[in-house]
């Protein structure tokens, strides 16, 4: 038997692992590498798994290692991952970093009041989810280092999220990512911040003090890079103290573009559970609804977690809609069209939004500064919603594209 | 081995188990002439009067039969993986110390590698029918005696027909039987519903041999096969695992990129205007096609839509349609669940088929193609839309034929496919195998998008403003080599050994299956 220095291994072997692999470093006093490759895909991908893993073992100049890689028809992206992953718990300080291509697709910005009524979460250790995510046509889609990551396993997601921002293609939701709370999110932003994020996610927010952190953090990241995009957060609120101090952190930074309330944590903490009927929520989430709006961002509703009860969900998508929330959270991607149709616009919405368009438009056509609707004056920002309204209903095939030649 | 280039540039071989072939010549155009392979002429004085044909045990009746060496022996995939007596009647032949049989089954599955031992020792000499799961390694690795033979259920019964096969013997399972023979399916500990994969076998093979685990006195009525056609009849203890013979309950599949594809036919149908009073559909028992009648059963509700028939694979699903009077027929070919059969025995429109009426190709014409769309699945789909549903991308033989090549005969040809599975692309630049030629498959529905046929200039007109997420099959294509990596590459295979080939459904070479090194 040889004697090893020092073993490490990453990533999930196993019959059931799909779009995953599982790698093995062993490293030995001297001589050459060994390079032990078995897959699924051997055939059709055999000889290109080869070239990457040996690309990767070059560029973080492995030596005298034994590498065994059990493949279940990993993606690129993973596949380089889970090595660097294991080759860093052989090396914790390796500094350097193996990084896929930036997907062609994936090179929009984002804006501070897009619409988010949908944010599909997907667990940020587990590949065979992304590459079809975005064709569900979730407004968001978050990869999760928090709750979703085993504790052994932090490592290996933010390695494995880091590479899904660049290589994976979105299919144009906005990319968005949870770290894990404060102060270990901190730790989370720099394999997040240069690599294609629009919006992060920050858990458990219990103060304004906690957004700046992560508003330093992140700033200090985009100089460090010379990232141009900007990027927003959405601290989640699911604490009593959280919901207390609502308003502080949803006004603590100019990059807050959304407050959302996370139900589970919350109810725990005022010792109570969830209910379906929600009366021991109702006040943390009008609260916080009236604390994002004075702060002049959106408000965003908990997950509703029962993914076989889609008349449950799109009742209480109805309700958050009524009491002011603009997005709801989703743990499964057939959940996504139920929430975009209960957040269409009732007609009354849309006749009310087709009048301020048309008076917007006449009063363009005229050179007039001012819009008004009878006898009222129009805020800009009042018809930039009935545009988006417009928009909204154009989408869901509501309103005909052609309304205006059809009025 | 000499091979030949066919009609469709596939390198077939002119002679396969010694007998000489006729390559794909295109489609509809090769029609054989002359008269049909007939049976013996019997007669019933040979018989008992008193109309008990039951013997001893299932080696007597193949003794009596005459069973010998290079013998062709039927068997029928109703029982699938519960199936215990075809493995029981191969350990028979081979305690009789017979060999080189050549197995004729409608279809085999994974509990069948049993026979696998009979294939090393020469028991069997070959398979025509389907060589699934471990019998698909075995024969892509180069290890049986002749070459397997591929065909579809329309096909069986055309080379039955035509004399191309011609069946010694065939052992027919019966969940339920007379002693003289009158068999049925629906009923018994062992139901499977549906015999009529056995129905040409019982009419055209030399000696018909029923084996049920359930003698009912005479008459067993109603009968699925006849008595009349039947020569001895045995009594075993049980046909098989009745768990594995139906599934309870067949279900929708639970991924949500499946549930995707299902939900973009179910739309495909209306917005083609295919979905329209007294329409007709066809839909397998797979995952993502259960999921597809599901959300087709809302839009037809949602738009008052009856359709006149369904043709199946029956499950608990297109039972409902029945039942709730969505459909004036469901048209069975095979009975999936035991909703399936439960149906078949109480619901007068629930009716029995076989591929005589539905596949045929020496039939006066038959059901499958008058069918408005079908929606079937496949392990490639080429840029010419061709498409395959034997082999995988690594060169393995590992599913039969089914009915899926007759299906392609359909009003509008749908499949239902992910564009990928985890590394594999399902769309490829050439198929590994032809199974069915492009010209026939109108529309392939994937989650990443919907392409339609460029020869069904009909169909893209008519789709002109969905939402659907209309591309070319080149488009979806080069989206998936992207993910993957780039293109896959091809699997290195001796082009000097076919081990299996691939008919078309009038008998002529389609393609061939190389060995795989």
């Amino acid at each position: 038997m040889e004697e090893y220095l020092k073993t490490a291994s990453a990533g999930k072997r196993g019959d059931k692992i799909r779009s995953d692999c599982y790698v093995e470093i062993k490293l030995r006093k001297t001589g050459k590498n060994k390079l032990d490759i078995k897959s699924k895909v051997s055939v059709m991908y055999g000889n290109d798994i080869r070239r990457s893993a040996e690309d990767t073992i070059e560029f973080f100049e492995l030596k005298h290692a034994d590498i065994l890689i059990e493949d279940y028809g990993a993606l690129p992206s993973a596949l380089t991952a889970r090595i660097e992953t294991a080759v860093k718990r052989l090396f914790p300080k390796l500094q350097k970093e193996y990084l896929p291509e930036f997907n062609k697709n994936n090179t929009d910005a984002t804006t501070k009041d897009r619409l988010r009524r949908s944010r599909l979460y997907l667990p940020g250790n587990e590949p065979k989810f992304y590459p079809n995510a975005g064709l569900h046509k979730p407004d968001g889609i978050i990869l999760d280092l928090e709750d979703s990551v085993a504790p052994s396993e932090k490592d290996a997601a933010q390695f494995l999220v880091r590479n899904s921002l660049r290589a994976v293609n979105f299919y144009g939701a906005e990319r968005m990512v949870r770290i894990n709370q404060l102060p270990k999110g901190i730790e989370d932003l720099k394999f997040i911040v240069p690599h294609n994020i629009h919006v992060i996610l920050i858990p458990k927010c219990e103060s304004a003090s906690q957004v700046l952190d992560v508003e330093k953090e992140v700033l200090r990241l985009k100089k460090e890079f010379t990232i141009k995009n900007e990027i927003y957060f959405m601290p989640i609120i699911e604490s009593a103290i959280g919901v207390i101090k609502a308003f502080e952190i949803a006004s603590a930074s100019i990059y807050n573009c959304a407050l959302a309330i996370g139900l589970e944590d919350y109810t725990a903490d005022i010792g109570t559970q969830r209910t379906d009927e929600g009366k021991e929520s109702f006040f943390a989430r009008t609260f916080l609804v009236n604390a994002a709006k004075a702060a002049g961002i959106q408000a965003i509703d908990t997950v509703y977690s029962d993914v076989s009860n889609m008349e449950g969900l799109r009742d209480s998508v109805i309700e958050a809609k009524r009491l002011g929330f603009e997005g709801k959270g989703c743990i499964h991607p057939r959940q996504i069209k139920v929430i975009h149709e209960a957040f269409l616009p009732t007609s009354d919405e849309i006749d009310r939004a087709k009048k301020i368009v048309l008076a917007f438009n006449e009063a363009k056509t005229k050179g007039i500064g001012v819009v008004s609707l009878g006898s009222k004056m129009i805020d800009a920002p009042v018809v930039k919603r009935a545009k988006k309204i417009i928009d909204i209903a154009i989408s869901h095939k509501v309103l005909s594209a052609d309304w205006i030649e059809n009025q | 081995m000499k091979l030949v280039k066919n009609a469709a540039s596939r390198l077939v071989p002119v002679e396969v188990n010694g007998e000489k072939q006729i390559p794909y010549k295109g489609f509809g155009i090769y029609k054989p002439k002359g008269r049909m392979a007939a049976p013996p002429i019997r007669s019933c004085a040979d018989y008992p009067a008193d109309g008990n044909k039951v013997v001893k045990s299932l080696k007597d009746a193949l003794k009596k039969a005459g069973l010998k060496d290079g013998m062709t022996i039927s068997t029928h995939h109703h029982l699938r993986n519960g199936d215990v007596l075809t493995n029981y009647l191969f350990d028979i032949i081979k305690e009789m110390g017979i060999k080189n049989i050549r197995w004729f089954p409608s279809a085999s599955f994974p509990c069948h590698q049993h026979l696998i031992k009979y294939l090393e020792d020469g028991t069997i000499h070959h398979i025509e029918g389907s060589m699934n799961g471990p019998l698909g390694r075995f024969t892509s690795e180069g290890k049986m005696k002749g070459i397997g033979v591929l065909r579809s259920h329309g096909g069986r019964y055309q080379s039955i027909q035509d004399g191309e096969v011609h069946i010694d013997i065939a052992v027919i399972a019966s969940p339920t039987a007379d002693p003289f023979g009158n068999a049925t399916g629906d009923r018994g500990k062992s139901a499977c519903g549906l015999l009529g994969f056995a129905l040409g076998d019982s009419e055209y093979a030399d000696n018909v041999i029923v084996v049920t685990d359930n003698l009912v006195p005479f008459p067993c009525y109603p009968w699925q096969i006849q008595g009349n056609n039947v020569d001895s009849v045995v009594q075993i203890d049980s046909l098989g695992d009745p768990a594995k013979i139906v599934s309870g309950t067949t279900e929708v599949t639970k991924s949500p990129d499946r549930l995707l594809i299902a939900e973009y036919v179910a739309q495909f149908f209306e917005d083609s205007g295919i979905m329209k009073e007294g329409f007709s559909f066809q839909a397998g028992a797979g995952g993502t096609n259960l999921a597809f009648a599901v959300y087709l059963k809302e839009k037809m509700k949602a738009r008052g839509i009856k359709a006149r028939f369904i043709r199946g694979g029956s499950t608990k699903y297109l039972v409902e349609m029945l039942e709730e009077g969505l459909t004036d027929y469901i048209l069975d070919g095979q009975t999936f669940d035991l909703e399936g059969v439960r149906s078949m025995r109480e619901n007068l429109g629930h009716v029995n088929t076989s591929p005589f009426t539905s596949y045929n190709y020496h039939s006066k014409g038959n059901f499958a193609s008058i069918v408005d769309a079908v929606v079937l699945g496949a392990t490639e789909v080429d840029l010419n839309f061709n498409a395959n549903v034997v082999t995988h991308s690594d060169g393995y033989l590992l599913h039969g034929i089914g009915g899926w090549q007759n299906c392609l005969f359909s009003k509008c040809t749908i499949l239902a496919i992910p564009s990928f599975r985890d590394r594999i692309p399902v769309i490829v630049d050439e198929v590994t195998t032809l199974v069915g030629p492009g010209e026939l498959i109108d529309v392939v529905i994937t989650e990443r998008g919907t392409a339609i046929n460029p020869r069904r200039k009909d169909l893209i007109k008519a789709l002109k403003g969905s939402s659907l997420p209309i591309k070319s099959i080149r488009e979806i294509y080069e989206e998936v080599i992207e993910l993957c990596g780039g293109a896959p590459a091809k699997p290195k295979v001796n082009k000097d050994n076919v081990v299996a080939v691939i008919k078309w459904v009038d008998g002529t070479l389609l393609d061939s299956v190389f060995q795989v090194i």
